[in-house]
């Protein structure tokens, strides 16, 4: 049998494990030029690691070439629409790339003398005052690697407040409609976590929230524009009636790329929040990353944050300040995922204040135009005004037996990467879409054009639809299947097996 | 739909009683918004039950799911199926993909909850709203 009969575009590519073939080798060590040292007697046996069994074996070309066919079976920012609603999957500047490979900057370290750091550090105030600045805070921490550890930083550092006051509570209000991460942080700190039913127009009610917030209430964690991306009208209130009771107002900033240069939490009441700068400030996502999530908060917080802190001595220069009598401590290994820190201060300074608040406005109108050329195929379980994302549920698709997981499949048959999948999980089935600034009309118009056509696909053609995707190397894969037995571990086939003669 | 003998939550738990004991699962309703259940995190024989109080998990394709208990009480079984064979529950969900057994503690509890066919009105209202 011929064995490549196809080319390596729609080929299966095998594990590196299936390829490799004993005594293949991808480099080689210089000869040693010094005495050799027995590891195990000198670092202790513990510390010496064994042979990996079923280590892959495999040369350089066909290392370059696994990786290089996978990467072309990727769907990225770099090809196309990514409206993963909530991500903010927005585009990734190059000029972020060049800034950040500047050899001051790719090369510092973090165990340089303070005198030597003098620019990593400003990188690091700068940024600060610039996220201070937008959110209308007092204070940030740069430390946590993700939005997720935000949240933990900014609940500790509450948690740490109410505690020096001497008014330890023991309950957080999360909405329904909140992203995981929110209970999920509360608990985490130790915290019982309390749900806020949303009333009907989506929005946190304020004669509900009235009733929840005793003196047990630590504070209340909301993302603002919340999850069906509606703005919270009543959030002024609703932080009034929070400090009226001692308890704090935590703002998830998951969706400040619907506020940048408009409204600041700070202004409307927000202590204490965190940002991503992976979603929000352009750095990359995913699981090429690392996040980064800083923390803004209210000078009464300010104390608690993460040390060292940067502070500037005014005539020399900025400095490390250990000295914080106060603080949860540290909350990462040095100073957070720098080389993300100064991405994000070359996408605010390319930007520019006008510049940042134009990006706000076109984050918007993409979210709304895409509302209104889907909004009569489409059910829009929310009536509010759409901010940066706009949420439909599949209720019209449904009477087809089409739920919103079959739409997304069928979307990748038209070039575009899903819009996300049932959350938030007050709109049961939703479609959750988030074009980002960076689009333009045409795309938009595109991505428009393809969900209206799949709307036609599901009545004339339901099957169709619930079989996508039909263009993909890979068929509708059994998600159902893969969560119940998820194979995580590559092992070699059984030798019985390997040694069958071929049957072809 | 809804089998007459059980009764029925708002959380959308069913209960059978008998005798004492309580028998314990979701909905049909519950599963079908939940999706295909790919894991089931239950308590241990001998744990107690507290009426409105989490007792475990159902995780599905979707989401991660507390599950209430309709009344309280000690917990005398557990469906040690459901820890291979989550898909009971979609399959069989008020039979088969029972959850636990309570030995109830209060039987006024009981008359908190819904006939199946105030359930199956309320879950009507509910998904129109």
């Amino acid at each position: 049998m011929i064995k490549k009969v196809r080319s390596h575009i729609v080929q299966n590519e095998p594990l590196l494990f299936e390829r490799s073939s004993p005594g293949k080798k991808a480099y080689q060590l210089p000869e040693l030029d010094v005495p050799e040292v027995n590891l195990a007697s000198e670092l202790g046996e513990e510390n010496v690691r064994a042979e990996i069994p079923g280590f892959p074996e495999v040369s350089e070309v066909e290392v370059i070439r696994h990786f290089t066919r996978l990467s072309t079976w990727n769907y990225a920012i770099d090809l196309g629409l990514y409206p993963l609603g909530s991500c903010t999957m927005k585009y990734n500047p190059r000029v972020n790339e060049h800034v950040a490979r500047l050899e001051g900057l790719a090369w510092a370290h973090p165990y340089q003398p303070e005198e030597l750091s003098q620019g990593v550090l400003r990188v690091m105030w700068d940024l600060e005052s610039f996220l201070c600045e937008i959110c209308g805070m007092d204070a940030v921490t740069l430390q946590p690697a993700a939005g997720a550890h935000g949240e933990l930083t900014g609940i500790l550092a509450v948690r740490s407040y109410l505690e020096s006051q001497g008014d330890a509570r023991k309950v957080i209000l999360a909405p329904d409609s909140a992203h995981g991460t929110n209970p999920a942080t509360a608990q985490m700190c130790g915290y019982e976590v309390r749900e806020i039913p949303s009333n009907e127009r989506g929005l946190i009610d304020l004669e509900v929230l009235d009733k929840a917030v005793d003196d047990s209430v630590a504070a209340l964690m909301v993302t603002n524009p919340n999850t069906v991306g509606i703005f919270e009208e009543d959030i002024s209130k609703a932080a009034d009636l929070l400090h009226a009771r001692g308890a704090q107002l935590y703002m998830d900033g998951a969706n400040m790329n619907a506020l940048v240069g408009w409204a600041r939490p700070g202004d409307f009441g927000v202590d204490v929040m965190h940002l991503n700068l992976h979603k929000t400030f352009s750095t990359p996502h995913g699981g090429g990353g690392p996040g980064a999530g800083p923390v803004a908060v209210k000078a009464h917080l300010e104390p608690f944050l993460p040390k060292p802190r940067v502070v500037d001595t005014g005539g020399n220069g900025y400095k490390l300040d250990y000295d914080r009598p106060q603080s949860i401590g540290r909350v990462r290994a040095f100073y957070g995922n720098f080389g993300v820190l100064v991405r994000a201060l070359s996408y605010i300074l390319a930007h520019g204040g006008e510049g940042l608040r134009n990006a706000t406005a076109d984050a918007v109108l993409n979210a709304n135009y895409i509302r209104q050329g889907l909004a009569d195929r489409y059910h829009l379980p929310y009536q509010g005004r759409s901010m940066h994302e706009v949420v439909f549920s599949d209720q019209k698709q449904t009477k087809q037996g089409i739920k919103t997981g079959d739409i997304a499949k069928r979307l990748i048959d038209y070039g575009f990467h899903p819009y996300t999948v049932s959350f938030p999980l007050i709109v049961h089935g939703a479609l959750m879409i988030e074009p980002t600034e960076t689009e333009g009309k045409g795309e938009l118009d595109l991505f428009i054009d393809a969900m209206r056509s799949i709307a036609d696909e599901v009545e004339s053609a339901p099957e169709m639809v619930k079989n996508a995707p039909h263009s993909t190397r890979t068929r509708r894969v059994n998600e159902t299947l893969a969560a119940r037995n998820p194979i995580v571990r590559w092992e070699p086939a059984v030798e019985a097996e390997a040694e069958k003669p071929a049957a072809d | 739909m809804y089998p007459k003998e059980l009764l029925y939550t708002k959380e959308h738990e069913w209960v059978k009683v008998d005798g004492d004991t309580a028998k314990i699962g979701i909905t049909s309703h519950a599963q079908d918004q939940l999706g295909d259940i790919v894991f089931v995190e239950l308590p241990k024989v001998g744990d107690k039950a507290h009426a409105t109080q989490s007792f475990g998990t159902v995780e599905s394709v979707k989401a991660v799911s507390d599950i209430y208990a309709p009344v309280s009480g000690d917990i005398v079984a557990i469906n040690e199926d459901l820890i291979d064979a989550p898909e009971k529950i979609n399959e069989d969900p008020h039979v088969g993909g029972w959850l636990i057994s309570v030995k109830i503690s209060d039987k006024t509890e009981l008359d908190t909850l819904m006939t199946a066919d105030d359930y199956a009105a309320y879950v009507s209202a509910e998904s129109e709203s």
